[in-house]
């Protein structure tokens, strides 16, 4: 298993755009959670003389209704969006592979019984469950990030659960998989060793797909009120909300959607370049 | 065939694909024996229950629907038919081993020649990681691979197809197998390297005795290393014995047919000069899903057809070695 990671690796740090979107990704991640420590910047002080001012030395960002710094709240934000992006994506995943890898590979009854478990809930729609999901936490923990996680995740590991099943479903009758069989290899072992490494392409693709979708999500959930205060989400929505043609308060909306929209593409080359570095058949 | 030295014997085996209605009977009873250190053919066209009479030797029968539902299959006197899925997988590659059609596909892409061999191996030998590596780097060798060492880092899609098939049979040599069974090994190879499969499978027995089950439709590969022949023909064998004998002097109308219908080098083909043109069989194999069968089952195409083909399904009829369902009068088959 280290030769194969090993030689990917050396695939992955020759695909420039994957690099550039690993260092860019990097660096705000770490300007997001270092940075306002450093300097001690406050995302909550309001300051009712400083109303929505424009970018300026003293706020980078400007500032916003209340008068709070908007790069503090932008940093600060990001925490959560990267966080939530993160958690519910490892989440849906870890539920979602080894849910469809087990319906697909046992086929049959079982196959039919998880599928129409993921169905039933794919019939719900998401937001009541993840409403429904939430509710099953205190009502202090409620505004924890860990509950928004979970609830998340567990919406979105159903489409991962039918994504990996249908490859699955194809790999199983593959002959290298029957070859396996004839050797006398146990279903674990084909799964985990035979079946995995060929849907960790479209597993890594439609991840990082996920990421910004659940971001989306958890700022469409604060907006209910039900998500984590203060996003990049959330402060999106407040500067699409005060777009006027009379008076701009354009930084509001520009530097969260440039933050989140940076993270998207940087996630997607380097999404993109890691299904590349996995697959052997790429050349060296 | 002596019985005494046979290393498979399958006798009356029927393995059906039970749905709604009458079930597909893919097997419908088939008795065959594969002789210790020899090689032995089953041929037929396609969908007459070649590959579901070997997955039912290994217990691999696709469930929910297909099953065996009786007859025996005994591997050097042990019936595989009451193992359990546990006990068979020890059998799996370990005493019967397998090899397919297409080395293209047979191999997982994403593992190096290295693992997939390996890991066979420590399954079964219970080998550590080196010790895997080295036999495997012995077996490479020893199918012809040049340069085992340097090779078994590479991934699939760095070897050729003949190479891929090479590596195929050194996997499923790895833990020395009583009984191969090659499920039309060469059918996707050209040539050239399907005569160096062959003799290579031919070397194994030669030098392991080891037992080969040989499934293909190909009558020129069958001649080549062959020293038994099966014919079976929807779901049932219609004549069997001794290669050189059978092709020599088919018993069967179907087998006399299937040679007919192959062009040989040393004849040419198409000169309308009686038997040497080429002829197809005419009609097509009769459905495996109408139930049992009341006549014999070539009968339909069969140039020799009379009321006693029709009334009741010829039984085997076993004289000096070779067998044969049909009430034909062998001088009628000239």
């Amino acid at each position: 298993m280290s030769a194969p990671a090993a030689n990917g690796w050396v695939r992955l740090r020759r695909n420039r755009a994957a690099l550039a979107g690993a260092a860019v990704l990097a660096a705000i991640t770490g300007l997001c959670f270092v940075a306002p420590l450093l300097f001690g910047l406050d995302p909550h002080t309001t300051d009712p003389a400083a109303r929505h001012l424009g970018p300026s030395g003293a706020h980078w960002f400007g500032t916003d209704a209340l008068g709070r710094d908007y790069l503090s709240r932008c940093l600060v934000g990001g925490r959560t969006s990267l966080l939530v992006g993160l958690a519910a994506t490892v989440t849906s995943v870890l539920v979602g592979v080894v849910w469809g890898a087990v319906a697909g590979y046992s086929g049959g009854r079982v196959d039919e019984v998880m599928m129409r478990f993921v169905d039933f809930f794919y019939g719900i729609p998401y937001m009541f469950l993840v409403i429904l999901i939430m509710l099953l936490f205190s009502e202090t923990a409620r505004g924890e990030p860990l509950p928004v996680f979970l609830a998340l995740g567990l919406v979105q590991w159903l489409t991962m659960a039918r994504i990996v099943r249908g490859q699955v479903l194809t790999l199983r009758e593959r002959e290298f998989v029957q070859a396996a069989i004839v050797s006398g290899a146990g279903p674990v072992h084909i799964i985990v060793r035979h079946i995995l490494p060929n849907v960790v392409n479209v597993v890594v693709v439609y991840a990082t797909l996920t990421v910004p979708a659940v971001i989306i999500l958890e700022s469409f959930l604060s907006f209910l009120g039900l998500g984590v205060k203060l996003s990049w989400g959330q402060l999106v929505a407040e500067g699409v909300a005060v777009v006027n043609p009379i008076q701009s308060y354009w930084w509001l909306l520009f530097w969260p959607s440039l933050l989140l929209g940076a993270t998207l593409l940087c996630l997607n080359f380097l999404g993109d370049g890691l299904r590349d570095a996995l697959d052997p058949r790429t050349r060296t | 065939m002596n019985r005494d030295d046979a290393l498979l014997e399958i006798d009356d085996l029927h393995t059906h694909f039970v749905g709604e209605g009458e079930p597909v009977r893919a097997v419908d009873g088939v008795s065959l024996r594969v002789a210790r250190g020899a090689i032995t053919g089953l041929v037929g066209e396609s969908g007459s229950g070649k590959s579901v009479l070997s997955l039912s030797v290994l217990g691999l029968v696709p469930p929910p629907t297909g099953r065996i539902v009786s007859g025996r299959i005994r591997l050097g006197g042990r019936d595989l038919t009451s193992l359990s899925q546990k006990e068979l997988r020890h059998v799996r590659g370990n005493r019967v081993a397998m090899i397919f059609q297409d080395p293209m596909t047979s191999l997982n892409p994403y593992l190096r020649i290295e693992e997939q061999l390996g890991e066979v191996a420590r399954l079964h030998l219970g080998l550590s990681r080196a010790a895997a590596r080295d036999r495997a780097v012995e077996m490479l060798d020893r199918v012809g691979i040049p340069d085992p060492a340097q090779r078994i880092r590479a991934h699939p899609h760095e070897l050729s197809g003949g190479m891929r098939q090479r590596a195929m049979i050194a996997m499923a040599l790895l833990c020395e197998p009583e009984l191969l069974i090659a499920d039309e090994p060469t059918t996707a190879l050209d040539v050239t390297i399907q005569a160096q499969i062959l003799e290579l499978l031919a070397g194994l027995r030669d030098e392991r005795g080891m037992s080969i089950l040989l499934i293909t439709h190909d009558l020129a590969v069958v001649s080549a290393v062959c020293e038994n022949v099966y014919v079976m023909y929807a779901g049932r064998i219609l004549e069997q014995g001794p290669t050189r004998e059978v092709f020599k002097t088919p018993a069967h109308p179907y087998t006399l047919a299937l040679l007919r219908s192959v062009p040989r080098v040393d004849r040419r083909a198409g000169v309308a000069s009686g038997s040497h043109l080429l002829k197809s069989i005419e009609g097509l194999p009769p459905r495996l899903d109408a139930g049992p069968f009341q006549a014999c089952r070539f009968a339909p195409r069969c140039d020799l057809v009379r009321d006693a083909c029709t009334r009741a399904e010829p039984t085997l009829e076993l004289r000096e070695g070779r067998g044969r369902r049909c009430v034909a009068e062998p001088d009628e088959l000239r």
